[in-house]
């Protein structure tokens, strides 16, 4: 009984926590984009203008949560639900320290990899229940980019697989306790950075909502806190990747002991989560097609081939 | 690939340089002499009305924000019954500034003139009405003007020929 009440409350916790955080980076995002920008961003409300994200959710509950007539109704109600629920499932599997984890599951890797599989269908039935020519267009677009970039994603976390000899993120961190998978495995931190950017379509791969084409995607249609299930899923899915990262390639919650193991952590996961935001400041969205040609004709061999190698390697030594 | 991390290292140096933005209600921004902000009528250097009502202004105002009435007073001096402007119309084009005969209309280096109630944009007389000379100083219409309006005689102003008997004036 006490155990299950303390998973509980460790569940909990994670998932408040993590809301928490995912709604702080909205002002995060803001605030940084701006000291990138040579602006200061949004300053007013509160110290540092940190209660603009109370203001945001505010605006946005109160916003009028508009269903077109011509939308797919319940498929349009569904979909922004999805992301929420895939992205938040897929944290199930993060050690945030030794203890703090929801589920410690020997396949966790593949769960994650499932997962990010499924919130795909957000992507495509929020655009198709739109039943609007640009969310359409977002959605197949969108598809399209996280069916390709999902293939070597997979492969590239292989090699780390590989090389802790285990798919429990526990067991992952633990085999980095000499050396962090990001020095031999750097070709596939790159590719699965890469990879992740293309998953939670953020920038320079914002292909499926690319606002200067697209309007905005697959979610032109959504208003109200549908919209607002969409925004706060791609802050939660930028979290999720960076959490992923820290813990298969830079060792998770090890650190140098003058800290608490959750603070390395989180330490490491906010600063991929600053890269996130640096590489939206700075760098151009690629076309569609030089998207899909650098995924299938770069990636897919450079992922295959640190698997080959890795693979070797490990056989090799061991 | 090298050119992609040497624009994130120099957005990421961004972080450390100066800021453009003035935070505008504590920092006010440095506006030129010449801005086009809101308009006033000014006084001559005797503090009566340089404006002569000459329908000009109104004339060249392109959004038709400005009305006015002329009328004169016991010496013959013609001054505005009313003068209106609807700032909620004005567009600040200064062709108003452009057309005046008599630099009484004038664009001042002002534009904090926010208000809830629209009906307040519309600025009477006594609102567009300044107690100096504006932009330019020195200047009395009255005073070299041929007409007599009680502010000099007749042929007493600066420039100005004393009045030819015409009688005189035989071939």
């Amino acid at each position: 009984m006490n155990e299950t009440l303390k998973l509980t409350l460790i569940a909990i916790g994670i998932l408040l926590a993590l809301l928490t955080i995912a709604a702080g980076l909205i002002w995060v995002e803001r605030r940084m984009l701006a000291a990138w920008q040579d602006r200061y961003g949004p300053n007013r409300v509160g110290p540092f203008g940190i209660l603009q994200v109370v203001a945001d959710m505010i605006k946005m509950f109160f916003k009028e949560d508009w269903i077109p007539p011509f939308a797919d109704k319940s498929v349009f109600i569904l979909a922004p639900a999805i992301v929420m629920v895939t992205i938040l499932l897929s944290f199930v599997i993060i050690p945030f320290a030794p203890g703090i984890l929801v589920a410690d599951i020997n396949i966790g890797l593949l769960f994650f990899l499932a997962m990010s599989s499924l919130g795909a269908y957000s992507v495509v039935l929020g655009g198709w229940a739109s039943n609007n020519k640009y969310s359409l267009l977002g959605a197949v677009r969108g598809a399209a980019q996280m069916i390709s970039y999902e293939v070597f994603m997979g492969l590239s976390v292989m090699g780390v697989v590989i090389m802790a000899g285990s798919f429990n993120m526990t067991d992952i961190v633990l085999a980095q306790k000499n050396v962090w998978f990001f020095i031999p495995q750097f070709l596939g931190f790159v590719i699965f950075f890469i990879a992740g950017i293309a998953e939670t379509h953020r920038l320079p791969f914002d292909i499926p909502e690319a606002e200067s084409e697209l309007i905005a995607g697959y979610h032109s249609e959504y208003s109200g806190m549908k919209f607002g299930m969409f925004f706060v899923g791609e802050y939660l899915g930028i979290t999720l990747i960076s959490a992923l990262i820290t813990t298969l390639f830079f060792g998770g919650w090890l650190g140098f002991g003058f800290l608490p193991p959750v603070v390395w952590f989180l330490i490491k996961m906010f600063a991929f989560i600053l890269f996130f935001i640096l590489l939206r400041a700075s760098l151009p969205r690629p076309r569609y097609d030089q998207l899909m040609s650098f995924g299938w004709k770069i990636l897919l061999p450079l992922s295959l081939l640190n698997l080959l190698v890795t693979g070797a390697l490990v056989l090799y030594f061991t | 690939m090298f050119s992609i991390i040497r624009s994130l290292w120099l957005t990421f140096l961004h972080m450390f340089h100066k800021r453009v933005t003035i935070e505008y209600p504590e920092e006010k921004a440095p506006l030129p002499p010449r801005w086009r902000g809101r308009i006033i009528l000014s006084r001559d250097p005797d503090g009566m009305e340089r404006c002569v009502g000459c329908y000009l202004c109104a004339a060249a105002c392109p959004v038709d924000c400005i009305a006015l009435q002329a009328t004169e007073d016991e010496n013959g001096r013609r001054y505005p019954e009313f003068f209106r402007i609807n700032f909620s119309r004005c567009i600040f084009c200064g062709y108003c500034e452009d057309a005046c005969p008599t630099y009484a209309i004038q664009l001042i280096p002002d534009f904090e003139m926010g208000e809830y109630d629209r009906q307040n944009l519309v600025y009477e007389k006594e609102d567009l009405l300044i107690a100096g000379q504006g932009k330019y100083h020195g200047y009395n219409y009255y005073r070299e003007a041929g007409v007599d309006v009680g502010v000099k005689g007749k042929g007493e102003g600066e420039n100005e020929d004393k009045p030819v008997d015409v009688r005189t004036l035989m071939p």
